[in-house]
């Protein structure tokens, strides 16, 4: 399925393809630690076994201070 | 996944189980409290000055600082906050106006203190010239300054307190970092009561949000709709923090609790450790030049100044 995320830390949006089911996978394709964002979908944050859906937009914030 | 209170769809999974907005706010709201009350980290007739750049970590403990007071019936007049402008373009300008709007909203009294007119430069000015080394990066300056500076007009405003956003990832950072490099005299200084304790010209630093993680802070100013740019700072690198804080968070990736574990080991040995160090009250002198506490004759802060001040 194809998805688009907006990805904070680069403050940059992209379309992805994405074969997995969870937010979990996404995150592991991506190879983001899960420790170190949040994922949230129309402002609503998203745990980690949430289902990813086709044609999803996914924002995924840093947890990490930018100091 | 739903929460284990109320059933509600989850926001976040912790050790002890999944929470909803409503109950991950509650839990996290309570364990600063817990923190503030266990450690005693804020007394009733203190002057309290939070320490603030307009993160995600300070306007979240400033919130919650002012929170506790109303809660526990402490005047509000108590609370002030301050932030260090260290002259960073493009990166403290945009920090600040979070800040301000911050404290505009919550009716929060706000003091600025820039380095440029503290020390003559802006940081982005002096670093240069301070360090004789070109690849070297300002952390060294900046931390310096800003530890003197947040220091100097905390005490200058009349604070006993600083309240400061430093969080269990930073905690368990600063432990490892610590450890690795076999600096057991800074070590014992860490801890939820930081720095020098029990000198007339030290603030007592304390940090309320030292049990809460990167995530749940993230999480909570996210679910209390405050405004935060994710603005980084141009000088942040690949140095030995960022190196510890990725393997800290791959570990905490495969075992959860690892930087728990390692601030509760740290706690109980702290006092061991405080015993054994060297007393630094005993050893503090005044800086010749501008009185505020130094290791040596002349502070740290103002060696810099005065490299500064023969370069400019």
């Amino acid at each position: 399925m194809e998805i688009t995320i907006f990805n904070e830390r680069k403050k940059s949006t992209e379309k992805v393809h994405f074969s997995g089911t969870t937010i979990q996978e996404l995150l592991h394709q991506l190879k983001i630690n899960a420790e170190t964002v949040l994922v949230t979908r129309n402002n609503e944050v998203l745990t980690e076994e949430e289902i990813v859906q086709e044609k999803d937009t996914l924002e995924i914030l840093s947890v990490i201070s930018g100091g | 996944m739903n929460c284990e209170k109320c059933g509600k769809k989850a926001v976040i999974v912790l050790q002890h189980g999944s929470l909803c907005k409503h109950h991950f706010i509650d839990h996290f709201e309570s364990k600063v409290f817990k923190t503030i009350n266990r450690f005693q980290l804020i007394g009733r007739n203190e002057k309290i000055c939070v320490a603030a750049s307009g993160g995600k970590d300070s306007l979240t403990v400033l919130y919650l600082t002012k929170k506790y007071l109303q809660e526990n019936n402490i005047p509000l007049q108590n609370l002030f906050a301050l932030v260090v402008d260290e002259g960073i373009q493009n990166y403290r300008e945009h920090t600040i106006v979070d800040l301000e709007r911050f404290c505009k909203d919550h009716a929060i009294i706000l003091q600025k203190v820039k380095t440029e007119d503290e020390f003559g430069a802006t940081l982005d000015k002096a670093y240069p010239l301070i360090n004789k080394d070109e690849h070297k990066k300002p952390c060294n300056v900046c931390g310096v300054w800003r530890r003197y500076l947040l220091n100097k007009y905390a005490r200058k405003y009349g604070a006993e307190t600083l309240v400061t956003g430093h969080n269990l990832d930073d905690e368990a950072q600063a432990i490892m970092m610590n450890i690795f490099k076999a600096n057991t005299k800074i070590a014992a200084r860490l801890g939820p009561k930081s720095g020098i304790q029990e000198h007339d010209l030290f603030v007592q630093r304390v940090k309320p949000l030292y049990l809460c993680s990167d995530k749940e802070v993230r999480l909570y100013t996210l679910l209390k709709g405050f405004t935060i740019q994710f603005a980084e700072c141009p000088y942040s690198s690949a140095g030995y923090r960022h190196q510890i804080q990725e393997m800290l968070n791959d570990f905490e990736e495969k075992y959860t609790g690892t930087k728990q574990g390692i601030v509760n080991s740290f706690l109980a040995l702290l006092p061991a450790l405080k015993e054994t160090a060297p007393k630094a009250v005993e050893t503090i002198k005044q800086c010749s030049l501008c009185q505020e506490p130094a290791e040596h004759d002349v502070c740290n802060a103002c060696s810099m100044k005065e490299i500064l001040k023969n370069a400019l």
